[in-house]
């Protein structure tokens, strides 16, 4: 692979990371906002109060202009597997596309069907026909996240496949074992149940600010009330559900916990840091960082800080003396706990490859038994195929960016922890009718939001950094998805992107303070 | 019930499929044809918010079908995905970019006076309504005329070389933008004009229903006299790339499965394939007919011809790319990497999982026309709007 090749993947990567990390801004409320405006639509249609109807219209005036540039970004990451992994496309398209179709059919049409008739029903639908279009649209939303999820757990964890060398591709054996993908079906709990969080912390943050400036108060209070119980629901969610995504990361995609633990040699009844910091290296943080994503140094992090005992093995084992393995101990093997090394697994990955370049001359050669007899190397080395990719002689390649990774997820879960707390807090303020008096927990609450978004970005940042440099893991490494095209063209579409999407993120938060301002009434 | 199916049978039923939800894609691409529209039609904001609100209730059905059938044709057919996609990279990234900006103009126009602006927003809208539909037909023109790609499935056990292990190759650096000047046997005109018989069939199609669900005379007028024009324009783009395409020197595969080119060989094989002709010509004829009703009957009941006839004609158009014989994406660099619905789909299991799936599609068409009906249950003026809880 030369530089020219490289800066293709690289502008690639960087590309798809923009455009995820800006569509997550605003799909993580169109989720969870959908299911509180059924909420509050519900209660509306069942006491009949029209206070409940004007809180909900005043939700789901925000959530429309948030729905529609959450549609915008999120059209270019379907389309760029295609347009920028186009290797990937086909090497595990025939698994792959199932999701992205059935997303489709299921999910898109039901929720763009029925959010028109949300939005432009009011006068054309019965009240209760009106209530159901509002669920099928939170249904419709979610089932969308359900598919993408299922799809995106198969690349953390490829199951319910087999490789044909005829086609030279991977081919789909059981399409339930893709949908109940252990890592899928967590990973999609996970993911909403924090999108719910970040939702209830939206409604929270804006009638908070209201009530800082005594303005709707009571609108306000009875959207606290709906969003903080809707939020405790879903920290709590979150962080069990966390707790199982730690567990399937230490099973499936070790070298991503030890990454996240900024652990470099693996002991039994390994400690878990709560909070500490990685050795900054010369330069400073931001060079550290830098030095992370060029793939430089990594096996020289070293983390320090408050640590508690057997934690890390606790967490990813449920056994206070299991062993978790660190950086060094995947790169360069650990015989005692029978780890293999990364090069053992070059070795391997190449000698897949090579016999299945073997097994398709002899094939064409008619040679059966030559061809039969590859076919069996390769089917022992298949396992460790991605790994051929890359030089014995530089394993640490595969190591994704340390500090990145560690700083990511220790700042998800302390901010998770905080949500929790703030949600308990404000509940108990709220039955306390002490709510409105206690103007630290509402400034709290108003910050709050910001922090739910950077919790949201960081939890896609370590999922997704932190497998590097797999699309699929063990099985494709993300120099060989990419698409034949010159790295100047997504350079160009690299800052196309950037510029468009940050122009309408700026937009979007001005219609939407401008909006807020307005309030309730308007 | 589909593991009965031949694999050949499953990937005719999945050409079919993608082929029925390209036809709905360009009849719901009227909301491009509308987007076009204000700037000639309305003479005063009123006007102009009738028109917007009018295809804005609709537009993400429209970019609804358009991701599900690109999702359909990654789950059915990866191999062409993955070969067009990632080689007429600016193609489509044209074509994503213009639905980006569209997505959230309707929403943004009103709301959003500081950052971008009004107008700024109503220029996307525009921008989309022409780029769209025009690239569109252009790349399906190409189904027909041939694209500069190589495939070799081999190169994934390639190591080390720069860039070898790519199995999907472009031609030029263009990635797609030459299908524009592309001399192979004037492909280019044949490409050009069915991208503008497109970006007319859906401004017909959109001027029609501003004639049948708009309240406003003046308005209503305008898109009359309008469609005069537009009507003619479309028959003269269309007929030409019929005419350029039927006498075309095209892509054959032959019974050995290589592939070979002939003159009039899609003539030919629209010919020995009378099914797909019996449909492609309902479409044709339904298309004229409704320009007939619309130009010398009533004009309000031309809509649902001139809707029907498209969805048939293009579905018509989609099965002869692909079921009569032709490789449906043809490499006019090498012509034996061309694209066929064989050498294309994905596994038997694959399809036959996502057969089951498709079984949905009824279900979803049912209440997507329950939803079309409900919205348009009523015309709509600027009187009407003002009763609206949500205006564009």
């Amino acid at each position: 692979m030369n530089a020219t090749h490289w800066a293709t993947v690289d502008w690639s990567r960087a590309q798809f990371a923009l455009t995820a990390l800006y569509h997550w801004i605003f799909v993580p409320l169109t989720l969870g906002l959908s299911f509180i405006l059924a909420i509050m639509e519900t209660i509306y249609y069942k006491t009949g109060d029209e206070k409940w109807l004007r809180i909900e219209k005043f939700w789901m005036k925000l959530f429309g202009i948030n729905f529609a540039i959450g549609v915008a970004t999120g059209i270019i990451l379907e389309f760029e597997f295609g347009t920028n992994w186009s290797n990937y496309s086909w090497f595990v398209g025939d698994i792959f596309g199932a999701p992205l179709a059935i997303e489709g059919i299921m999910a898109f049409f039901l929720e763009s069907t029925f959010v028109a008739i949300m939005f432009f029903g009011w006068n054309k639908v019965s009240r209760k026909v009106h209530l159901w279009a509002t669920w099928l649209t939170a249904i419709g939303t979610n089932l969308s996240a359900l598919w993408i999820l299922v799809a995106n757990g198969w690349m953390q964890n490829p199951v319910g496949m087999h490789f044909n060398p005829d086609t030279m591709r991977n081919e789909m054996l059981s399409f339930a074992n893709v949908l109940f993908n252990p890592v899928s079906v967590n990973k999609f709990v996970h993911t909403v149940f924090s999108a719910y969080t970040f939702s209830a912390l939206f409604v929270v943050a804006v009638s908070a600010w209201y009530l800082l400036k005594k303005r709707h108060r009571e609108q306000a209070k009875y959207s606290i009330l709906v969003a903080s119980a809707f939020g405790l629901l879903s920290i709590i969610g979150t962080i069990v559900t966390g707790d199982g995504s730690a567990k399937q990361v230490a099973r499936y995609q070790p070298m991503k916990l030890a990454a996240m633990e900024g652990l470099q040699r693996g002991s039994r009844g390994a400690p878990l840091i709560a909070i500490g910091t990685p050795n900054v290296r010369k330069g400073g943080l931001l060079k550290s960082m830098a030095d992370d994503l060029k793939g430089k140094d990594q096996l020289d992090v070293h983390i320090k800080g408050f640590e508690i005992p057997y934690g890390l093995s606790i967490l990813a084992f449920n056994d206070p003396h299991a062993f978790v393995p660190g950086v060094k101990d995947l790169v360069y093997g650990n015989d005692k706990e029978g780890i293999p090394s990364y090069k053992e697994r070059i070795r391997s990955g190449k000698i897949a490859i090579n016999a299945l370049a073997a097994y398709k001359k002899a094939k064409k050669a008619g040679n059966n038994d030559e061809a039969a007899k590859q076919l069996e190397l390769f089917k022992a080395h298949f396992k460790d195929f991605g790994y051929g990719y890359f030089d014995e002689n530089h394993p640490e390649a595969l190591v994704p960016p340390v500090t990145i990774s560690f700083f990511s997820f220790h700042t998800m879960v302390i901010l998770g922890t905080w949500f929790l707390i703030l949600f308990v807090w404000l509940y108990y303020a709220l039955f306390k009718r002490k709510l409105e008096t206690n103007k630290t927990l509402l400034r709290l609450a108003v910050i709050s939001f910001p922090l739910g978004f950077i919790a949201q970005e960081l939890g896609w940042v370590v999922a997704e950094a932190g497998r590097q440099p797999w699309v699929i893991q063990d099985l494709m490494p993300a120099q060989v998805a990419v698409s034949h095209i010159e790295s100047s063209g997504v350079i160009i579409t690299f800052f196309l992107f950037f510029v468009v999407f940050t122009a309408l993120l700026i937009a979007e938060i001005k219609i939407m303070t401008g909006a807020i301002r307005k309030g309730f009434d308007h | 019930m589909f593991e009965a199916m031949s694999y050949h049978s499953l990937q005719v039923y999945w050409w079919i499929l993608v082929s029925v939800i390209g036809g709905i894609l360009v009849f719901l691409m009227l909301v491009q044809g509308g987007q076009t529209l204000f700037p000639k039609l309305a003479e005063n904001e009123d006007q102009k918010t009738v028109l917007i609100n009018l295809f804005g209730h609709k537009w993400e059905m429209t970019f609804t079908t358009l991701v599900v059938f690109g999702g359909a044709l990654f789950a059915s057919f990866p191999l062409f995905y993955s070969t067009s996609f990632g080689g007429a990279y600016w193609v489509w990234m044209i074509i994503l970019f213009a639905f980006i900006v569209q997505a959230v103009s309707y929403e943004f126009r009103r709301r959003d006076k500081k950052v971008l602006g009004t107008r700024t927003y109503e220029f996307f809208l525009v921008l989309n309504g022409i780029i769209a539909p025009l690239l569109i037909g252009i790349a399906v023109s190409t189904f027909f005329t041939g694209s500069p790609f190589t495939v070799q499935k081999e190169a994934l056990v390639r190591m080390g070389t720069s860039q070898s292990v790519v199995i999907s190759r472009w031609g030029t650096a263009w990635h797609g933008l030459e299908a524009l000047w592309n001399t192979d046997g004037a492909a280019f005109l044949w490409n050009i004009a069915l991208g503008l018989a497109v970006f007319c069939l859906v401004r017909n199609l959109a001027l029609l229903y501003v004639i049948r669900m708009v309240k406003d005379e003046q308005l209503v007028t305008k898109a009359k006299k309008c469609l005069r024009r537009t009507v003619p324009a479309f028959l003269v783009f269309f007929l030409t790339w019929l005419a350029g395409i039927l006498f075309y020197n095209g892509f054959g595969v032959g019974a050995d499965g290589k592939i070979y080119r002939a003159g009039a060989i899609y003539a030919r094989h629209l010919m020995e394939h009378p099914v797909v002709l019996i449909i492609l010509l309902i479409g044709v004829v339904l298309v004229l007919y409704g320009f007939y009703v619309a130009l010398f009957r009533d004009t309000s009941r031309a809509f649902g011809w001139l809707g029907a006839g498209t969805v048939l004609a293009v579905m018509g158009i989609l099965l002869w790319a692909g079921l009569t014989g032709s490789p449906f994406y043809p490499s006019n660099l090498d012509w034996q990497s061309s694209l066929t619905i064989a050498n294309s789909s994905s596994s038997r299991f694959t399809l036959v999982v996502m057969s089951y799936v498709s079984l949905l599609v009824p279900f979803v068409a049912a209440y997507m026309i329950w939803a079309w009906k409900t919205l348009d249950k009523t015309k709509i003026d600027t009187a009407e709007l003002k009763t609206e809880e949500h205006v564009y």
